[in-house]
């Protein structure tokens, strides 16, 4: 670092006469000085559509709606009727089902994606970036028809149904299969699949694997080994995952809106309605916070309790 | 003896795991060319009926088209800025480095339907724009940003300073050193980056519901359709277009990314 200060400052030694020149000179030097200056741009966009409206959501929040006017004097009116279950229990009842809703496709995630992530980590070992791809693939497809193909499967008309009528199992299509929590959770959980198994994949590919071997050696069964090594070291990457599946999938409302029902409704879907047809944006912008502070309390607790624990675990 | 049996039961698993992440997607084109308006088995005889119908949707191509004019300059826009803030937090050692690149990775954790809300209160109660394909667009690079960030920070990661030290030194401009070591180096991941952005913002369906006034964009489009049984096999044809289209590109772009770095060599190591 030193070094090269030095060996710039010597060309530059003219260039010290005039203002432009020192500001050159400067620019040459500060290490710093480029790298903000080269972040701005970027900085910049996302500060304006990024900070500015989640400061503007937040602001709203405080504000009331007065049926076609906005009242913009401060108050915490929304927030009074978000969590007055008394009187309108259907906020904290809707927050409370996205939540177990969501707690449910993330644990189903996690558990059907863990053993994938296993698998390409210790299993293949040739063509390692076809698996990758294969996995990844149907990610970047449409969410929407994703979401439509499994309408079009479970549905009153749909493959599941008329395929067990089309083999006299049944002669009555299962009434059961959309339109509940559990439709939209099985969705979910194929939605959100590469989420889950790239970054507990990373994880355990950095595993070292002589830990492995040396917990052998020293009389670790594979089951032992697996929850003694193999499970803790992967944490990070399980963790990462629970998170980018929970965290988003809250405030999902299109999963619902087309196969959840009325039963399946979640908070997401309330607010949009609040945005359009109730036309109350300000107790829909409320809404919004009270579920991003909730999700984050609850993640911020899931996270302080993991990290007591890995804490306590080192301490022994 | 007891390992060659894990391998297997995780073998079996695997390919069930490949068959319920395909299965679905797969039903789309299989439907699209079965002769009926309901999606039931068992199927019927085939036809290309509702390609042609697809083809002959004046609102159909006219959303196609506003869906890659925002993806194609949502795609350019994303990769510039995401390079530029790649570069400068991969090469220059920053203080409040983490703080800024929580800031810009926060679209990946915020639901979709806050974002958008979030940038209609902006637009709509404060500024007081017109939506169009301009405000799609916006929120777009808003949520592409941070993908172009990460595969670009993933490609300069461990990129050697010393060549553009050697360039300077020997007498090459920012310019210069720029078009001659950094973007040759970097390009693998310009493109995937591009590739990656243009699929996203195509696909993207609740920023543009909320941001896209009268011009819909294809998913908006689709999702205005999904109401109508009768347009069901037509949804199901363009559906699978978009996939086969997508899944083209996707596979490119990762082959691009992948190709010398990394992933590639650790997939290499094991057979040498």
């Amino acid at each position: 670092m030193a070094g090269r200060l030095e060996r710039h400052a010597g060309p530059e030694g003219n260039a010290r006469r005039s203002p432009g020149g020192r500001l050159r000179l400067a620019w040459r030097r500060s290490e710093r000085l480029r790298g903000y200056v080269l972040l701005s741009p970027t900085l910049l966009v996302m500060a304006i559509l990024l900070g500015l409206p989640l400061a503007a959501l937040l602001l709203v929040s405080f504000w009331t709606q007065d049926y076609v006017t906005l009242d913009t004097s401060f108050t915490l009116a929304n927030y009074a009727a978000i969590f007055d279950y008394a009187q309108s229990p259907i906020y904290l009842t809707l927050l409370g089902r996205s939540l177990l809703m969501s707690a449910a496709a993330t644990a189903a995630v996690i558990l059907l994606a863990f053993p994938i992530a296993y698998f390409l980590a210790f299993r293949v070992t040739r063509r390692k970036l076809v698996w990758i791809i294969l996995i990844t693939l149907p990610f970047w497809t449409s969410y929407l028809l994703r979401i439509f193909a499994w309408k079009v499967i479970l549905g009153f008309n749909g493959l599941i149904n008329s395929g067990l009528i089309s083999l006299g199992l049944i002669h009555q299509p299962l009434e059961f299969l959309l339109y509940n929590p559990t439709a939209v959770t099985i969705t979910l959980a194929h939605a959100w699949a590469a989420y889950a198994i790239l970054p507990i994949y990373v994880s355990l590919e950095k595993i070292d694997r002589s830990l492995l071997e040396a917990a052998t050696d020293l009389g670790d069964g594979p089951v032992k080994r697996f929850f003694r090594i193999t499970l803790p070291l992967a944490a990070p990457g399980t963790i990462a995952a629970t998170l980018l599946v929970f965290i988003p999938t809250v405030g999902d409302y299109v999963t619902p809106a087309l196969v959840g029902g009325t039963s399946g409704v979640m908070v997401g879907n309330i607010i949009q309605a609040l945005f359009g047809r109730m036309n109350n944006a300000p107790l829909g912008a409320a809404l919004s916070v009270a579920m991003m502070l909730t999700v984050t309390l609850l993640v911020s607790a899931l996270l302080w309790r993991g990290g007591r624990r890995r804490r306590s675990a080192q301490a022994l | 003896m007891a390992r060659r049996r894990g391998s297997d039961g995780l073998s079996i698993y695997a390919t069930l795991y490949l068959i319920f992440l395909y299965g679905p997607v797969l039903l789309l084109p299989l439907f699209s060319f079965n002769d009926s308006y309901y999606v039931a088995f068992p199927l019927r005889s085939f036809t290309f009926a509702w390609y042609r119908e697809m083809a002959g949707n004046g609102p159909l191509i006219e959303a196609l088209r506003a869906s890659l004019q925002v993806a194609a300059g949502v795609a350019v826009v994303s990769t510039v800025l995401g390079v530029l803030a790649a570069k400068a937090l991969t090469r220059y050692d920053l203080p409040g480095r983490a703080p800024i690149t929580g800031f810009i990775m926060l679209p990946l954790v915020i639901p979709a339907l806050v974002l958008a809300l979030a940038l209609l209160v902006v637009l709509r109660r404060i500024l007081d724009v017109e939506l169009s394909l301009f405000t799609v667009a916006a929120g777009h690079v808003m949520l592409c940003v941070p993908y172009a960030t990460l595969v670009m920070i993933s490609r300069l990661e461990g990129f050697d300073r010393s060549l553009e030290e050697a360039a300077t030194d020997l007498g090459d401009n920012a310019w210069q050193t720029f078009w001659r070591i950094t973007f040759p180096l970097a390009w693998p991941g310009i493109v995937s980056s591009l590739l990656l952005c243009f699929s996203a913002s195509f696909d993207e369906y609740v920023l543009a519901a909320f941001l896209s006034g009268n011009q819909a964009t294809l998913p908006v489009f689709i999702f205005s359709q999904l109401r109508f049984p009768q347009r069901l096999p037509g949804v199901l044809a363009l559906g699978s277009c978009i996939l086969l289209g997508s899944l083209m590109l996707v596979a490119f772009a990762e082959w691009i990314r992948r190709r010398g770095t990394g992933a590639a060599t650790l997939d290499l190591a094991p057979a040498t």
